[in-house]
């Protein structure tokens, strides 16, 4: 990092216009694997903001004493330290969700946006410019997260959070849930249309 | 018998990139040409078929509940398995960091072409998350656990390959919208290849 970016636009670049997902493709298993139900949806995102940025103060601490021959190993051994907490924690206090995300919060370990974020950012930044981008990339993949979970549950079985939202009316009317939508090809059409509205709207970032 | 089915539905029932979603980050970014993607595609299915019983016989002999029973009595009831991951992950970087080595004295072409992809086959899911499905699935060999792990590598690297052949067609042929451009015509491209393969889900074997 030559020039200096300040503080602001660290936290809310990762928003919109430097997003994670959608703008530097990192993390994508998970946005699609967790996203059929919004409540598995937020806690992921939550998990994910948590290791993200605490992995991140971590290295940016310890960055000139690692050794860059072995620094993957011990990012790797940071996060997945981490990981570990936040998954006991997460059995502890909320079983259910955790059963749901299954392998999933395990593999946030190998969830591109903490090794991207960590080669990109802590490695060269100091701790608190790096807990802000923690911070804020964990954020822009939630607000992903979210929105692709909110289409994929109201359409595919009529609920918020667990709660029914389309009305009976609607179904006596003959109005049927989209099975389609809960199968897993259909989180990557969601993500590939907000990549389009996403594009359509930051004409800098379209391929050629 | 029972691996040999078990190698056919890791292939295309199981497979990962269409089922699990799992190493979709480097499949997109690095499925433009055909010719890379089968190299990443090879190093994958290298790296899982090693990675797999590896971390099989680890799981087996030191982390389950019981697993260290070889010790002595005493160790019977000892429970390492919160440790799974560490170690799991370890025996992942490592295994890449000599694959990494062997790509670059035996490869160079390859070497440069896969660029910072090469390393980050440590991050790839796929690779992790075979790993985790074993544990998961309670694998009864190490047998049935190189069978997996090489039939989600070769499933890994069909997924790829098929995926690079057509985004190499459209980029030369098609007039896609400008903000669909690359990426976002290829999720929809893996989308529609999914729908294709979820209708090996109805195969019994």
């Amino acid at each position: 990092m030559a020039e200096k970016i300040s503080n602001k636009s660290v936290l809310f670049n990762p928003f919109s216009k430097d997003n994670p997902v959608l703008v530097q493709i990192l993390g994508i298993c998970s946005v699609l694997a967790v996203t059929v139900k919004l409540e598995p949806a937020i806690v992921m995102g939550l998990s994910v903001i948590a290791v993200l940025a605490f992995s991140n103060v971590i290295i940016s601490l310890i960055r000139t004493t690692i050794p860059t021959n072995i620094r993957i190993i011990v990012q790797l051994v940071v996060v997945a330290g981490l990981v570990v907490m936040v998954s006991q924690f997460l059995e502890a206090y909320a079983y259910a969700v955790s059963k749901q995300l299954s392998v999933f919060i395990s593999l946030i370990i190998t969830n591109c946006i903490l090794m991207g974020r960590l080669e990109a950012f802590a490695m060269a930044n100091r701790p608190w410019p790096s807990f802000l981008d923690g911070v804020g990339n964990g954020i822009g993949y939630s607000i992903i997260l979210v929105i692709v979970a909110f289409f994929r549950e109201l359409l595919g079985s009529g609920t918020l959070l667990g709660y029914q939202v389309v009305p009976d009316a609607a179904y006596e009317a003959g109005y049927v849930n989209n099975g389609l939508m809960i199968l897993p090809p259909m989180a990557l059409i969601v993500v590939a249309c907000i990549i389009w509205v996403h594009r359509s709207f930051n004409k800098d970032l379209q391929d050629k | 018998m029972e691996n040999l089915n078990l190698f056919i539905r890791s292939i295309f029932i199981d497979n990962m990139i269409f089922a699990y979603f799992l190493g979709m980050c480097s499949f997109i970014a690095v499925s433009k040409n055909v010719k890379t993607a089968f190299g990443l595609g090879v190093a994958v299915t290298f790296m899982l078929t090693i990675t797999l019983p590896i971390n099989y016989l680890l799981n087996r002999y030191v982390l389950s509940t019981g697993a260290l029973s070889w010790l002595g009595a005493e160790f019977a009831d000892i429970d390492l398995s919160f440790l799974s991951l560490i170690l799991f992950i370890a025996v992942i970087a490592s295994m890449t960091q000599l694959v990494e080595m062997a790509v670059e004295k035996y490869a160079p072409a390859l070497y440069s072409s896969l660029g910072i992809f090469l390393p980050l086959i440590a991050v790839n899911c796929a690779i992790l998350g075979g790993s985790l499905f074993m544990q998961q699935r309670g694998f009864g060999s190490v047998w049935t656990a190189v069978c997996a792990g090489s039939g989600w590598g070769i499933g890994w690297l069909l997924a790829i390959t098929a995926v690079a052949a057509v985004r190499e067609r459209i980029a030369q042929y098609a007039n896609i919208p400008g903000p669909l451009r690359g990426v976002g015509i290829t999720f929809i491209i893996t989308a529609l290849m999914g729908i294709a393969f979820m209708s090996f889900l109805g195969i019994k074997i």
